[in-house]
């Protein structure tokens, strides 16, 4: 269990200095990891230029809410989206004062900065919004968000959310976890927030270590991963997370990267649309204890090869368009666009709605062959909870109109004692 | 027709047992409500296996039901029975012992076959020796008057045999002057989708009363006058019910939502049942995937401003126990209600026991001191879920509620409250910010009411006080994290001081009894019956005793201590092995005697009694 500690200020721990300049060992030679801000100063080079927002009303002021949140059909955009502001809001309005305490470099703040950035454009009054979290690096979220949050305990943070939302449909309920508080002690919550469909999102960080504890094997870490816990390498079989989602029933699976904020704040977007329980796993580096997990993915020089983005009525092509996949029986198989044999009519479409399909791509995880999925996997709309909760209560109130205690007191068999 | 003499009683006690698949528990509550309808005081003791159905015969399959009704006024179940009725030889064996000298066995004795004697254990037919020698036996062929009395019923033959309840709850009607019309009333609409069943049902119903008319086995009958009950509307009532009851009149007087998450548990799955029927209340209900997303989500549903409530027994507040701290150091309202068992671990789930008292104390990581409510009737249970209910948000903080097996699963008659005179219920969520930092209105989650040291509760949607509290030790007042020493020492002792301030408002403890003298008998939770029966007989034999009984565990009241210091011995009775009693030592240090039974069942009045005499009488080390 990973335990509280204040997180250490920018000294590595003793023999990591050396290993985090030497992801190199993982990174294309000659290659850097992208230079690592603070959240301020990263920002602008992410603002859609040329994209501010024509209103701006002064802050705290809101342009009365159309519709009631979260009743947003999937995919639909409110208008004036583009850029910070859209609801008279900046990024600023979200941010606390508390000092973000991670590690500098890590990929968290890029989250945050992201997350900080398309609050603005959510239709959602700022006072409805909630994060709420477990335990673990990834779970100090909720301190800089300036909306109401809960940084609960260990693997929990869904249980709370499913309290709140089902009695709460109204608030817009975030979730953020990590790979060790959501998969592994808040494993079981996780799959059974799935199958209920509680209209949240959960955020999970996936860094494949445990890192508040400071660098145990999480599990997502790779089989034979040598860390502290295990010195002579993990002899555990990694979880793949879409695939124990979708086994759960989710709604809507997708995956993006700490990396991409682009790709990262699209992802956010449509997993916060999705009406139901939205997943989205994001690749996240641990710059000191798993420093360049996904560089593989993420960095220029192999992204293009190694990745496939996904999007729904869209042909699976990838490297940069030289590359496709086909589904030969029930494999996928990658086919070279560029000779005279295969063309884009060969390659599989995605269809967000095929649960088939969905197995199929979640299942290309980590295949030497076939490059990582990102993007939205799956997406179909089932009831939700909290809906099927009111609703019920709404049929008895309708059939027996609202109960009255005086009368449930004197209900079944009583006799009267005279005095 | 009144053809047999009719005998008039005080009180009886009857003990109906059989195969957990007899039928026994129905039998008990029918008889318990045509006693109710009869206006007698009553108590009941409900007492089955953990298995669902053990295997037929066997001594641990046996189900019993125990029920102590009188004119005068009863306070437990009954130390010894009166009459046992016994389905079968497994159930005359393991219950013959609680039958007094002179009481009745009614035995069915169509079952005391070679087979099912073998079963039980009985080498040989114990109604052929002189076993049952001091005892007067009933000798009823059930399952053969049974069989003759559907001989035309197109029901196949285990249904035919597994009605013979019905005859008996006839026959035990008829016996103790009972009216048939609710048991009659009950199975027609139980069975109403099941004619057949429906009839056979009410048939034997019928035969069973009135063969006790024409049997000569009996040559009188008994008749049990109306208890002298204070006037009002009164209705039998299972505690479990009553606490669901108490729960949802707070939910209604405060205007906050209830919201009750469980996972089902022996023996508090029956909290949960009862409360997803009051949909048309607005009670949301959440059966959760285990105990601790049960009490998160309940944490969930506080911090979003509903009445939050969750349910288990001991072995489910163990799992919470994490998630309890978090609500006690964020500092959000809400009840844990805890039906106790025996214990540890598993333990003896459908047994009643008060061994949780030191893990609602001191079950958690850290200080983190609760209040704990304890109620001591069924009926009670009902008052005590209110109260409970009203410190949590009064005080912003968790409460427990400590109730047990045996309150949950008895019955007693209860006066129906009247809404309008429950205890008032305001409800204050914060609506405006209370701090200013450079200039800028901010809204503090940790700053504190004077009085009760309360924090606001602003729910989100509350725009302008949007906030963030969590697990980490936070700075007063701000709720920022701190890990400051000193902040982290104040802090917990504000904590705990504002659970002690609990006790400010709680009235003046009852004496009942002497109000000085030889003996206190303090006492907490469900053994409230049994002590103020064992005063009773205490007082009346001319003891010096008088006794207390704490509704409030934690903190503890203002003027027991005082109370104390009036008596020469101190007696603390409880079905555990020791644990008001240490709290007691702990707080006072005064010489506060145990006297502890842990074998899964109330105490008896009788045994209060002996051992308080010994106390008195010198014979008792301080143990």
């Amino acid at each position: 269990m990973a335990d509280d500690k204040k997180p250490r200020k920018p000294t590595l721990p003793p023999g990591m200095g050396g290993k985090s300049a030497a992801a190199g060992g993982k990174l294309p030679p000659g290659k850097r990891p992208a230079p690592t801000l603070p959240p301020g100063k990263s920002a602008s080079a992410t603002l859609p230029p040329g994209k501010r927002p024509p209103a701006k009303l002064p802050p705290g002021k809101r342009p009365p809410g159309k519709l009631p949140p979260g009743k947003r059909p999937p995919g639909a955009r409110p208008p004036g989206v583009g850029g910070d502001g859209a609801s008279g809001l900046t990024r600023a309005d979200f941010s606390t004062d508390q000092d973000v305490r991670w590690c500098p470099g890590c990929g968290d703040y890029a989250i945050l900065a992201t997350v900080q950035r398309l609050m603005p454009e959510i239709d959602t009054p700022k006072e409805n919004v909630v994060f709420i979290s477990g335990i673990g690096c990834s779970s100090r979220f909720p301190y800089y968000m300036k909306t109401y949050g809960m940084h609960s305990i260990h693997g929990r943070a869904p249980t709370i959310a499913t309290g709140l939302k089902a009695s709460r449909p109204e608030l817009d309920v975030w979730i953020v976890t990590g790979d060790g508080d959501g998969l592994s002690i808040g494993g079981n919550h996780l799959i059974h927030l799935m199958r209920r469909n509680v209209n949240v999102q959960l955020l999970l960080f996936n860094n494949q270590i445990y890192g508040l504890t400071k660098g145990q094997y999480s599990p997502t870490s790779e089989k034979g991963k040598v860390t502290k816990s295990t010195p002579f390498g993990s002899i555990d079989h990694p979880f793949n997370p879409s695939a124990l989602v979708l086994g759960a029933d989710a709604t809507f699976v997708a995956r993006t990267m700490d990396r991409d904020p682009k790709h990262l704040k699209r992802m956010l977007r449509e997993t916060h649309d999705h009406r139901g329980t939205g997943f989205l796993e994001i690749y996240q580096n641990c710059n000191i204890f798993n420093d360049g997990a996904f560089f593989e993915y993420t960095e220029k020089a192999t992204k293009s090869d190694r990745t496939i983005f996904v999007e729904n009525g869209k042909p699976l092509v990838y490297a940069g368009g030289t590359m496709g996949l086909r589904l030969n029986g029930l494999k996928l198989e990658p086919i070279d666009l560029t000779g005279d044999k295969w063309s884009k009519d060969d390659c599989l479409v995605h269809d967000e709605t095929s649960v088939e399909l969905a197995g199929v791509i979640g299942r290309m995880f980590r295949v030497d062959t076939l490059p990582q999925p990102f993007g939205v996997f799956y997406r179909v709309s089932r009831p939700t909870y909290e809906d099927q909760l009111h609703s019920q209560i709404q049929d008895v109130l309708d059939r027996r109109g609202k109960g009255k205690l005086g009368e449930l007191l004197n209900s079944g068999d009583t006799w009267e004692v005279s005095g | 027709m009144e053809l047999k003499t009719v005998e008039s009683i005080p009180e009886a006690t009857i003990l109906f047992a059989g195969d957990s698949g007899d039928g026994m528990q129905l039998t008990g509550s029918q008889f318990t409500l045509a006693t109710a309808y009869a206006m007698n005081d009553l108590a009941t003791l409900p007492d089955f296996p953990a298995e669902i159905r053990a295997p037929a015969g066997t001594t641990y399959g046996v189900s019993g039901f125990q029920l102590h009704f009188g004119s005068v006024n009863i306070q437990t179940p009954g130390d010894e029975v009166d009459l046992l009725v016994a389905m079968n030889p497994a159930a005359l064996k393991v219950n013959l012992e609680r039958v007094r000298k002179g009481g009745s066995v009614l035995v069915n004795t169509s079952a005391f076959d070679k087979r099912s004697l073998d079963l039980a254990g009985y080498d040989e037919n114990p109604l052929e020796n002189d076993s049952l020698e001091g005892y007067q036996l009933i000798r009823v062929e059930l399952t053969k008057l049974t069989r003759e009395a559907l001989k035309d019923s197109d029901l196949n033959q285990k249904e035919i045999d597994r009605s013979k309840n019905m005859f008996a709850l006839g026959l035990a009607l008829w016996l103790y002057s009972r009216p048939v019309e609710p048991a009659e009333r009950w199975i027609s609409a139980k069975f109403a989708k099941k004619p057949d069943i429906l009839e056979a049902n009410l048939h034997l119903l019928k035969k069973g009363y009135h063969y006790g008319e024409t049997t000569e086995q009996f040559v009188s009958r008994f008749e049990v006058d109306p208890a002298s009950l204070e006037p009002g509307r009164y209705r039998a009532i299972q505690g479990v019910h009553a606490l669901a009851l108490g729960l949802l009149a707070a939910s209604v007087e405060s205007g906050l939502p209830l919201f009750y998450g469980s996972y089902p548990i022996t023996p508090a799955s029956d909290l949960l049942h009862t409360l997803s029927r009051y949909k048309q209340f607005g009670v949301m209900t959440f059966q959760a995937e285990d105990e601790i997303a049960a009490v998160g989500a309940t944490i969930g549903a506080a911090f979003g401003g509903s009445l939050a409530v969750t349910g288990t027994s001991g072995p489910g507040v163990a799992l919470k126990a994490e998630a309890i701290g978090l609500a006690h150091i964020m500092e959000l309202p809400m009840v844990i209600v805890n039906m106790q068992r025996g214990g540890p671990s598993t333990g003896l789930p459908t047994k009643t026991e008060q061994s949780d008292l030191l893990q609602a104390m001191y079950g958690r990581n850290g200080d983190s001191s609760l209040p704990i409510v304890a109620p001591s009737t069924p009926g009670d249970c009902f008052e005590a879920a209110y109260e409970a209910a009203r410190i949590a948000v009064t005080y912003m903080t968790p409460v427990m509620l400590l109730s047990d097996g045996y309150l949950a699963n008895g019955s007693a008659p209860w006066l129906i409250p009247d809404p309008a005179e429950l205890p008032s219920f305001p409800v204050k969520f914060a609506t405006k910010t209370n701090a200013t930092i450079e200039g800028e209105e901010v809204f503090h989650p940790y700053v504190r009411d004077r009085e009760t040291l309360a924090r606001p509760w602003a729910k989100p949607g509350t725009a302008n006080l949007e906030h963030r509290i969590g697990g980490l030790e936070k700075q007063d007042e701000t709720g920022n994290v701190s890990y400051d020493a000193a902040n982290h020492e104040m802090m917990t002792r504000l904590r705990e001081e504002k659970t002690d301030r609990v006790a400010r408002d709680l009235p003046p403890l009852d004496i009942y009894g002497a109000k000085e003298g030889d003996v206190l008998v303090v006492g907490w939770g469900s053994t409230r019956g049994s002590i103020q029966a064992a005063l009773d007989r205490l007082l009346a034999a001319g003891r010096s005793v008088g006794a207390v009984h704490l509704r409030h565990v934690n903190p503890l009241p203002l003027d027991l201590e005082e109370i104390c210091g009036r008596y020469r011995e101190l007696i603390v009775p409880e079905l555990n092995n020791g644990q008001l009693v240490r709290i007691l030592r702990d707080k006072y240090l005064l010489p506060f005697r145990s006297f502890t039974k842990i074998q899964g069942r109330p105490f008896m009045a009788g045994e209060i009694v002996s051992y308080v005499e010994s106390v008195i009488d010198g014979g008792q080390d301080n143990g």
